[in-house]
């Protein structure tokens, strides 16, 4: 797939100059707000809509150029209100497109019982009707039969949106899985963040017929293009994506004891003592980190060394203080350092990094920065509360149904 | 009441049939020109509101009038007869084969198109399926319709079970009267269960039960 370039002008414009080429095995989201073009760009992929202008190329082709019918069988598509044939059995609505395609039956046949193991589901519910499914299970068939024909391609408009929490990251974790197992190229239109940032390869950010950005999940988490992409991730998932995104310069202690070269083991000891710390780090003048000393290691020279020149340990473990705490931690942790310097790009000593450290990034982590920040603290309150609510809503359905 | 029958007997079995002939002929002309004209009715809405007040303007027409109507242009007996009872069988089965077609759901017709149906094919193995309950009893409303009307079709000569019911009138026979009106009140009934018979068997089944 490469090249997708579409305007969509006109009286009211729906997708305006979009380019945007997707790797095979990719999984881009379009998210954004209703009215902002991902489900009109998406429907333009297999031709549901036709653009005003512009080109969209499958493998290089023309779709314009191919018989709709045609493209649309060699495209999975999934809807979000499922769309299986109420009176077309498991089976009959996964094999829809083969049939079209006229593959012999036996092979349909095989085809039904390999697409139901996929989705986790017992054979004999192939010969069920999709009203003596679950929604749950209706769309795990939605999105086999998006697959049953080896469409290399299938487009998803919101297809788990209708579905309760639980179920939903089901789905999408079986998603993720066949997208990865089978190395095919998903197109998932979503207005819900948490599963564009859980699914996706890649996110396009739309808003009014824009692209506002394309970037990683990780890309979009660090730098949000705009305004609009900011507030479209939300400010508590902004917090929560904090320790995968804070550098350490941001958590280090800002005043490390340290010493020069020059003095004295007595003066050493002396600061350690008065300090209440086992160790010191040694710099010189201009603040240039030169190594470290330890207590064991005042202890075991003492009588022999005069200053600490002579005992530091010059070559020593550090980090930049615009290193990342996620690529950082991990180091530490396994190398079993106490402590370790935090220097600057002039390799000037800025600050320090502790187990203790370690323990307040874990701790906010899991319950934010409860102390320091009060507004961070009632957003994750907000957000419980809008989950319980989510769970009660479930729980009328489930009474509902009863 | 056997003395009726002793005497009229041929004479019912053969009006019966003359009777059911007419209807017959003229439910099934309207269900071959309503139904795709329904069909069609969908897939060009702009004038499909126009043609529904066409056949609802038919309708209105007085069933006498119609018969009478169709003297001049096809002189009388069975052809004028079935011709008028054609036009009246339209309208139901036109409004809920286009009602049928259009109530349904949108996302399986996005569906079956996204998935590669062509038009073709998503009517006959989406719509058509889906809408058959709704049209089954569109054309169940008009065979009773067009078989009670079918009595008055003996004014202009078609035969028929009217001619027992008119005779009755113009003699004063209330046995000649109810003769003919009993067995099309009959025959309404056995065609309308046995249309709701049909109406079953065309539902698609949505469950394994």
């Amino acid at each position: 797939m490469e090249h997708l370039n579409k305007t969509y002008p006109g009286g009211k414009v729906a997708v305006e100059d979009f380019n945007l080429e997707i790797e095979k095995g990719e999984f881009v989201c379009f998210i954004g707000t209703s009215g902002s073009g991902k489900t009109t760009t998406m429907r333009m992929i297999n031709r549901m809509l036709s653009q005003t202008s512009g080109t969209i190329k499958l493998e290089g082709q023309d779709i314009g150029q191919m018989d709709p019918v045609k493209l649309r069988r060699k495209i999975g598509y999934v809807i979000q209100n499922i769309g299986l044939m109420p009176h077309m059995t498991i089976r009959d609505n996964i094999t829809m497109v083969p049939k079209l395609l006229k593959w012999p039956q036996d092979k349909m046949d095989e085809r039904a019982k390999e697409m139901i193991k996929l989705v986790e589901l017992p054979e004999d519910y192939l010969d069920r009707y999709p009203s003596e499914l679950s929604g749950g299970q209706q769309q795990r068939i939605g999105v086999v039969r998006a697959l049953a024909a080896n469409q290399d391609l299938v487009l998803m408009d919101e297809p788990f949106g209708a579905l309760d929490p639980i179920t939903r990251e089901a789905l999408q974790d079986l998603v993720k899985d066949l997208q990865e197992r089978l190395g095919k190229t998903f197109v998932f239109v979503t207005h819900d963040m948490d599963e564009a940032l859980k699914l996706s390869t890649r996110i396009v950010v739309m808003d009014g017929g824009k692209i506002m950005q394309v970037d990683t999940p990780d890309g979009i988490l660090r730098h949000p293009a705009n305004e609009f992409v900011e507030n479209l991730i939300g400010k508590d998932r902004l917090i929560q994506a904090r320790p995968s995104i804070t550098t350490v310069g941001q958590v280090m202690l800002k005043s490390p004891i340290a010493t020069t070269p020059g003095k004295s083991l007595t003066d050493a000891l002396r600061l350690m003592h008065d300090k209440r710390v086992d160790s010191l780090l040694v710099t010189d003048e201009a603040g240039i980190l030169k190594g470290m000393i330890g207590i064991e290691d005042v202890d075991y020279s003492f009588n022999s060394a005069t200053s600490v020149d002579d005992i530091m340990k010059r070559d020593i473990f550090y980090v930049q203080s615009n290193s990342l705490i996620r690529d950082t931690v991990e180091r530490i942790l396994k190398r079993g350092f106490k402590n370790v310097p935090v220097v600057d790009d002039q390799h000037r000593l800025v600050g320090i990094v502790t187990r203790a450290t370690l323990v307040d990034i874990v701790y906010d982590a899991l319950w934010g920065d409860e102390e320091e920040d009060e507004e961070s603290d009632n957003i994750h309150h907000g957000e419980d509360t809008t989950k319980a609510k989510a769970n009660d809503q479930t729980g009328a359905e489930g009474g509902d149904q009863q | 009441m056997i003395t009726f029958l002793q005497t009229y007997g041929t004479q019912l079995l053969m009006k019966t049939w003359q009777h059911i002939y007419i209807s017959a002929i003229a439910l099934a002309l309207g269900i071959i020109v309503a139904v795709p004209l329904g069909i069609l009715l969908t897939r060009v809405k702009k004038i499909a509101n126009v043609v529904m007040a066409i056949a609802s303007m038919l309708q209105t027409i007085p069933a006498m009038a119609l018969l009478a109507l169709m003297i001049p242009f096809f002189g009388i007996g069975a052809i004028p007869a079935i011709i008028a009872l054609f036009i009246y069988s339209l309208l139901p089965i036109l409004r809920n084969t286009y009602l049928g077609m259009e109530d349904v759901e949108p996302a399986l017709i996005d569906a079956a198109k996204g998935m590669g149906l062509t038009g073709w094919q998503s009517i006959i193995k989406v719509e058509v399926p889906m809408a058959a309950p709704v049209i089954m009893s569109g054309i169940r409303l008009s065979a009773t319709y067009v078989i009670a009307w079918a009595a008055l079709a003996s004014y202009i000569g078609a035969g028929g079970l009217g001619d027992f019911i008119f005779n009755g009138l113009n003699l004063y026979r209330t046995d000649l009267i109810l003769g003919g009106s009993i067995p099309v009140i009959i025959l309404a009934l056995i065609v309308d269960w046995l249309l709701g018979k049909l109406e079953a068997v065309v539902t698609p089944r949505t469950s394994q039960a």
